[in-house]
């Protein structure tokens, strides 16, 4: 082992780059599971949707699922990937109480994809990020095998549910330089694969599982690159703890250097767990004889080959990934990247709905602005769905081309939005029963003649060439009558003063 | 018509109880009533379902009477190979594991019987998870050959065999993965056909090496072998490895005459280690296909001879890991906690040479412990050394060497049949080298008992189908089997030559001198 | 006794058989050794086959893309599920305690 190094000679703390690459699974969603006909409905009762194949009996034989291949094959195009023309299965060999048969049918030497990227792109630009995917396959899930610690029994509880829901697992190069940036590239690939319907990505049940290999390079002052032994971080159920168990490790990772001065090599690749209350990383137990999984070709299946007019077929069902909807609402609407980066990643419902909007109001920006102002706070503050919000696209245009129309100003556009929301109305509906009836150009002379009248200091002051004065008799109009508009006061007012 | 159902063919009892000469419930009343007497000599049966068989053979007989169409195998008794699932019947592949363990669902061969109108009178024995040559390796007992019952019949299909030769049923299901039907056909002197792999559905037979296991019938004929094959045969939607190809009508091409067809000789067949008397008997075969129009070609299967090796590399590899499922978890044998004087393997050997350790607490966790006490006591002997076979040949540094070595010498062996197929039709000789031998006589040497396939594991190989029917018998009195191979889906080319051969000779029509 | 070629030591065989799952006793362990070692030696006869040009063939079917819908067919019934299970509760399987052991990545 080398020995420890003194502080000296190390750089200084946090000159480190973290070097993180992921392994995520995720559950395709397919209404049935890879090789049986059982449902993948996620919380039914323990054991009640398996039959023979999915419980490994004697005799039982596997039929892949087209939907799950099919899923599988355009969540890897999404990602950049090669296709292999020409793929098969093999066993991978372990025994564990929730893998029924002793294996799982994965993919080893012939993935069905290979070789993708998918770029992260923070739209605040503090960073760039194209993540290099080494693999995208497709595999059978395990069953659940539950224990009650607390109950200190000596049983565990063995739930088949799940075994052989179809899951792709997709693995990237180490080219994550920060917690920060592993976060949000997951972020994005989760809303890659829910947008192309691949997966609901629902971490909480599971459907999306992340395991992260991180380790330190750090720089020593004679230019050679010292490289920390590589951990598997295991156990992370948010985005968030995936960020914070990579954080507590670099730094636990740095510490262990600076301590040991162990580097890559010199130790077998360690596993640690993350313990999210403790919001530490412990290290897990090694098996010796784990790894050998002994994988050979699964003797139940037949290969798969991909021709080109598979794969045209599976592009044109593709859809538009977030990526390309982002440059073309920024292009079609007008909008800033950024705003385009806020509206894609709420989903392709909320795009839609935008798009709808911003088409009936003929001008991007405006729509976009009231999107993020008010549609998304509102969604936010009641929860729920685009699809279910109550103002919908054409009735949020009328408000915005009434205001447009001068009939009243945004201040008073918000509260009608806010009680076409509240009451489910139309909004003639609303902007009649508020008394929002357009101000006539009768009323609106009457009025500024007789605030004209009442307040002679105004006047004065714009006389003497301070128009700005003027404010004060719109805000006087306002309290008269609150449906006037500020700009009509404004213009009336002038031409009335003017003509003195 | 004969008033003795069991003198009857298959292709008889169905016309019969079709005409309604005889009616279902008396056919398998009578082979019942066999089974009762010679069961207790022979073992071919784990267990006899009088129960089932009755009502199903009576409902038969209902329908007949009020005139409803019948299947292709109305009431006809059929003994079913233990390894293949009935779901109202216990299905233990004669291993411990699995006593007494009931599948939730039938085999799709069982199905398509019951679909028939076949009556399935019980489950044969077998060599425990098919794996044996003499049926020496069932955890319920040895099955005797009828023909000399110190002898063992053959296997692993050998209950199969054996009950067809006693006249138990009229026929049998087996299973061939590297000879399992052939060969015990071939010691008990009866017909059994292994198509090729994927023409019968492999759904619900209980797993031993998936890329080489077949199930076929086994029957006095090839006639009602291709009755029984017509029934069984087909695409199976539920097995991605199930051909799609139509099954042709066996039974009506089976008396097409043989002038012209050319069949294969391979004169390795013929080198050391044949005995005479089988090589006599051969020979003589093929003299009678001569008679019967064909002609005889020496081809060469290059690669045949290294067909054992290869076969005892791959079938354990796809074994091991078939057969890990089978740990106590989920179904069969679960060791009880805490007791037995085993080692953990690994931790055990630190122990004194020679002593048995009581090492439970050398367990790493109480779950390996169940694991592998469970393993330890539900397998016989020879399933646990080709476990342990396979799980070598696939480690990690041994799988180039063994696993995907043997996998590219298969691709020479079935390359063999496709070059001798472009100059022959099918190819001739013997089924094993030797005739019935005594029980006992190879269960303490494991390579031996390999050697017993050396005939017959090259088709599975190749995932052709073969054939083996009587051919003579041994002064001593012991049947002599020949083989017939043919390229992929000529099943029917198959039933045709030996179809042509028996009506040319009477070795099938023998009946050992059964003394029950 | 056992052959020349390839022999399986003792702690070999102890390894495969704990990757096997099956307890040994100390004389099966004996036995296994040296039958293993013979029937390796046995096999290990196809290195003296040229196969440097040929491709591994896993499985004699040249078919391929075998798939079915994805449309939902019957589960089991519980009862049957558990009907065989050496252990359950009722509602799933039970088995000595998983703790801290983890299966596969």
């Amino acid at each position: 082992m080398a020995a420890a190094p003194s502080p000296a000679d190390v750089a200084a703390p946090g000159s480190f780059t973290t070097v993180i690459g992921l392994e995520v699974h995720v559950q395709l969603q397919t209404a049935t599971k890879l090789f049986c006909g059982c449902p993948t409905t996620f919380g039914a009762p323990p054991n009640t949707q398996v039959c023979p194949t999915c419980l490994g009996l004697p005799g039982s034989l596997p039929v892949m699922n087209r939907h799950a291949f099919d899923l599988a094959v355009r969540a890897a195009l999404a990602l950049e990937c090669s296709i292999a023309p020409f793929t098969k299965w093999d066993r991978k060999n372990y025994f564990y109480p929730d893998l029924p048969k002793g294996y799982q049918i994965s993919q080893f030497d012939l993935p069905f994809s290979s070789d993708g990227f998918l770029e992260v792109v923070d739209p605040k630009g503090a960073f760039s990020r194209r993540v290099g995917i080494i693999r995208v396959h497709l595999e059978e899930d395990a069953g659940k095998s539950m224990h009650d610690e607390a109950a200190g029994t000596a049983d565990s509880r063995i739930d088949l549910n799940r075994a052989g829901t179809p899951l792709c697992e997709i693995v990237t190069q180490p080219d994550l330089r920060s917690p920060q940036e592993a976060r949000a590239w997951l972020n994005e690939l989760k809303l890659l694969l829910v947008y192309l319907g691949v997966s609901d990505c629902n971490m909480q049940e599971g459907s999306l599982r992340v395991d992260a290999n991180v380790n330190l390079h750090i720089p020593r002052p004679d230019g050679s690159v010292a490289k920390t032994p590589i951990v598997e971080i295991k156990n992370m159920n948010s985005f968030r703890s995936v960020e914070r168990a990579l954080a507590y490790e670099a730094a636990r990772q740095w510490e262990e250097w600076r301590a040991t001065g162990r580097e890559l090599g010199s130790a077998p690749k360690q596993t640690r767990g993350w313990d999210d209350p403790a919001g530490v990383t412990r290290g897990q137990r090694h098996k010796e004889e784990s790894s050998d999984y002994r994988y050979f070709p699964e003797p139940d299946l037949v290969p798969v080959r991909v021709s080109a007019d598979d794969l045209a077929r599976a592009r044109a069902a593709m859809g538009v990934p977030p990526a390309g909807l982002r440059h073309m609402l920024a292009e079609r609407w007008g909008i800033s990247a950024y705003d385009a980066d806020v509206l894609v990643n709420q989903g392709r419902d909320l795009v839609a709905y935008f798009e709808e909007l911003a088409g009936l109001v003929g001008e991007g920006k405006v729509a976009s602005n009231w999107m993020q102002q008010d549609v998304l706070r509102t969604l936010n503050e009641r929860g729920g769905t685009i699809d279910a919000f109550p103002v919908r696209p054409a009735a949020l245009a009328d408000i915005i081309g009434r205001i447009a129309a001068g009939d009243f100003d945004t201040s008073r556009g918000r509260e009608i939005f806010a009680e076409v929301l509240a009451s489910g109305r139309t909004v003639a509906d609303v902007v009649a029963s508020l008394g929002i009836a357009a101000v006539d150009d009768d009323a609106l002379e009457a009025l500024c003649r007789e605030l004209v009248a009442a307040n002679p200091k105004i006047v004065a002051d714009v006389q003497g060439g301070k128009e700005q004065a003027a404010a004060g008799l719109i805000g006087q109009a306002k309290k008269k009558n609150p449906n006037v508009n500020p700009g009509k006061v404004r213009a009336k007012c002038l031409e009335i003063i003017r003509g003195l | 018509m004969p008033s003795d159902p069991l003198q009857l063919s298959a292709v008889e009892i169905v016309a019969a109880v079709r005409s309604g000469d005889l009616t279902a419930t008396a056919c398998t009343e009578a082979f019942l009533d066999r089974i009762a007497r010679t069961n207790g000599t022979l073992n071919a049966f784990l267990c006899v379902d009088r129960e089932g068989a009755l009502a199903r053979a009576s409902d038969v007989d209902a329908r007949r009477r009020a005139g409803r169409p019948l299947g292709p195998l109305a009431g006809l008794p059929v003994g079913v190979k233990d390894a293949l699932c009935t779901a109202d019947l216990p299905t233990t592949c004669a291993s411990k594991m699995l006593a007494g363990y009931r599948p939730p669902y039938d085999a799709e061969v069982v199905a398509r019987l019951r679909r028939a109108d076949a009556v399935i009178v019980g489950k044969t024995n077998m060599d425990e998870f098919a794996m044996g040559g003499s049926n020496e390796n069932s955890a319920f007992g040895p099955v005797a050959n009828p023909w000399d019952t110190s002898r063992a019949p053959g296997g692993s299909s050998g209950g199969s065999a054996a009950c067809v030769a006693a006249d138990m049923a009229p026929v049998a299901i087996g299973s061939d993965t590297g000879g399992s039907i052939r060969q015990p056909a071939g010691l008990c002197g009866i017909t059994g056909l292994k198509p090729t792999y994927g023409r019968v559905s492999r759904r619900g037979l209980v797993a031993f090496a998936s890329s080489l296991d077949q199930i076929g019938p086994m029957a006095r004929s090839a006639a009602d072998c291709a009755l029984t094959l017509e029934a069984i045969a087909g695409h199976d939607p539920g097995d991605s490895t199930s051909l799609t190809d139509a099954v042709p009508d066996y039974s009506r091409m089976l008396d097409k005459p043989l002038t012209g067809l050319r069949i294969g000789r391979v004169p390795e067949h013929f080198a050391a280690g044949l005995d005479p008397e089988v090589a006599r008997g051969v020979e003589e075969a093929f003299a009678v296909f001569r008679e019967l129009g064909a002609t005889v070609h020496d081809v060469r299967l290059p690669h045949a001879h290294h067909g054992i090796p290869t076969y005892y590399l791959i079938a354990p590899c796809e074994a091991s890991s078939n057969l890990a499922r089978y740990d106590g978890a989920h179904y069969g044998h679960r060791a009880e906690p805490g007791g037995g004087h085993r080692a953990e393997p690994g931790k055990g050997h630190r122990a004194a040479d020679g002593r048995d350790a009581d090492a439970t607490a050398a367990f790493e966790s109480p779950l390996v412990e169940m694991y592998c006490r469970s393993r330890a006591e539900g397998f016989g002997p020879e399933v646990k050394r080709r476990i342990m076979l396979g799980t070598y040949a696939l480690s990690a540094g041994y799988y180039d060497a063994y696993y995907a070595k043997a996998l590219r010498v298969r691709r020479l062996i079935r390359q063999d049949y496709l070059d001798a197929f472009e100059s022959v039709d099918l190819i001739g000789g013997p089924v094993s080298a030797t005739a019935a031998f005594p029980l006992g006589e190879k269960t303490g040497d494991p390579l031996a008992m390999y050697l017993v396939d050396m005939y017959t594991v090259t088709a599975n190989l190749a995932g052709v189908g073969g054939i083996s029917f009587p051919c003579g018998f041994t002064a001593g009195g012991l049947p002599i089997g020949f083989q017939l191979q043919a390229p992929a889906l000529a099943e029917s080319l198959l039933l045709n030559a030996t179809d042509r051969f028996q009506s040319l000779t009477d070795w099938h029509r023998r009946r050992p001198p059964l003394a029950v | 006794m056992s052959s020349a070629s390839p022999s399986l030591s003792r702690q070999d065989v102890a390894k495969v058989a704990l990757l096997s799952r099956l307890a040994l006793s100390e004389r099966e362990l004996d036995h296994l050794t040296g039958e293993l070692s013979k029937i390796v030696g046995f096999v290990s006869q196809l290195a003296d086959v040229d196969t440097s040009a040929v491709e591994p063939l896993a499985h004699p079917l040249d078919s391929q893309n075998v798939f079915r819908d994805d449309v939902v067919t019957p589960s089991l019934t519980r009862e049957s599920v558990l009907r065989s299970a050496p252990r359950h509760d009722g509602e799933s399987f039970l088995v000595p305690a998983v703790l801290g052991e983890t299966g596969a990545a």
